[in-house]
């Protein structure tokens, strides 16, 4: 998509080959820059650093370090956001972070029913499945059911807490260290932690399984 | 406000679908508007409490048959219009007619990285001390807002515990219409699965919500 405004000229009409909304996203960006409200520049880099720099490989860092040193698992508890920007992390949407820990008897999950407030600097952007109706809807009347849908079955006996993001408060999972991993580096614990298990609809990989979300 | 957002507990949507191997955007236009939103969010011409009210102020068939991004879209030109950034005439054309209204900032791609980086906290000084303990059993409001609220319905009437006190924060409520930050106490506040889904529900099952101390009475 060219981001030059001063191409947009009548006598070369956008095209025929743009979808309605393609049409009408490229005049709103085509009027925002012209009026001085946004810079192309500044978006491209937007849209760079979300889909190439902020992630889950981020979130993964943390819980592997929370794995391998127990002092700072206990920071990390206990007052998350400065925690996680002792690896240099941290930022917009994740200015008010609280990690919550799974253990033996409790599983975490995270939604956001009202919208889709997600801890950005540690998992990215939200996938479709966080932000749509099934999920929102369901998440926090049938968690053990929506856990069947992404193939996790728990004890009975593991009781589930689901953490409903309704303020500026960003829940991540801090999931349990799977068996089978004593001596790992950091690195290769990270290489275990799934995006959908730092927000409690999915379990950390076991060794040798291959990478999923 | 009762909008098609406030989703907790709805039945009929089916199954969650994971979409395997998932792209951060499925599409370039979707890219555009995520950036457009982000950056004249930026610009302080309205707040993301105001961005949440124009989406779910969307009709609620609308909301629930749009695309995430289109949902973002419709309110960004609605927050244009309102807020008098734009016309409804220069959108459709795409060329500006008007001069353009004199904003506080304009982001830049220079100071993305290190603006973001440090983030636009929503913590404030607090006007008094906290009402309610760690501990103490409170009960949700019945309240039925015509505008934006954070209070999900699915719990208002509810009785649950608070469980840990985060500090002061900015209230949506009035934030979103540009009528104070009015920073209020933010609380976790937990309940029982049973309280709020009755007897058939999980019954160690526990849900917590992030919510502003007007939204509770004492129990």
């Amino acid at each position: 998509m060219t981001h030059d405004h001063h191409h947009h000229d009548h006598d070369h009409p956008h095209g025929s080959d743009l979808t309605a909304v393609e049409a009408r996203v490229r005049a709103l960006e085509s009027l925002l820059v012209e009026k001085g409200y946004v810079q192309p520049a500044a978006l491209d880099a937007l849209v760079e650093m979300y889909e190439t720099k902020v992630g889950p490989h981020l979130g993964a860092r943390v819980v592997a370090r929370a794995w391998t040193d127990p002092a700072y698992r206990d920071r990390l508890l206990k007052d998350a956001t400065p925690t996680i920007a002792e690896l240099g992390i941290g930022g917009r949407g994740g200015e008010h972070m609280v990690v919550v820990e799974n253990t033996p008897e409790v599983h975490n999950m995270v939604v956001c029913t009202l919208c889709s407030c997600y801890p950005w600097p540690v998992l990215g952007l939200p996938p479709i499945w966080y932000k749509a109706p099934a999920y929102r809807a369901r998440a926090v009347i049938d968690p053990r059911g929506v856990l069947s849908d992404f193939g996790v079955g728990l004890p009975e006996t593991t009781r589930i807490t689901v953490w409903d993001s309704t303020a500026e408060t960003r829940f991540m999972v801090l999931p349990m260290r799977p068996a089978g991993t004593e001596g790992f580096s950091e690195e290769a614990l990270a290489a275990l932690v799934t995006r959908d298990a730092m927000i409690g609809t999915g379990l950390p990989l076991s060794p040798g399984a291959e990478i999923r979300p | 406000m009762n909008g098609a957002q406030d989703l907790g507990g709805a039945h009929g949507f089916g199954p969650v679908r994971p979409e395997p191997n998932e792209p951060v955007f499925h599409a370039e236009w979707e890219k555009r508007v995520f950036a457009m939103a982000l950056a004249i969010g930026f610009t302080g011409a309205w707040n993301l409490d105001g961005s949440r009210a124009a989406r779910e102020s969307l009709p609620p068939a609308q909301y629930l048959a749009s695309s995430y991004y289109d949902i973002w879209l419709e309110a960004l030109e609605a927050q244009i219009l309102a807020n008098g950034l734009a016309t409804r005439e220069e959108m459709a054309t795409g060329r500006a007619a008007e001069p353009p209204r004199p904003l506080a900032r304009v982001l830049t791609a220079d100071i993305l990285e290190p603006r973001f980086r440090a983030g636009f906290p929503s913590d404030r000084d607090p006007e008094g001390p906290a009402r309610f303990a760690i501990g103490e059993t409170v009960v949700a409001k019945v309240m039925n807002p015509v505008g934006h609220t954070r209070l999900p319905r699915y719990v208002r009437g509810r009785r649950g515990v608070v469980e840990a006190i985060h500090g002061a924060f900015v209230f949506p409520d009035t934030n979103a219409y540009k009528q104070g930050e009015n920073p209020a106490w933010l609380y976790t506040v937990a309940f029982a699965a049973s309280e709020l889904w009755g007897p058939e529900a999980d019954p160690a099952g526990r849900i917590t919500i992030a919510a502003f101390e007007p939204y509770f009475d004492p129990a």
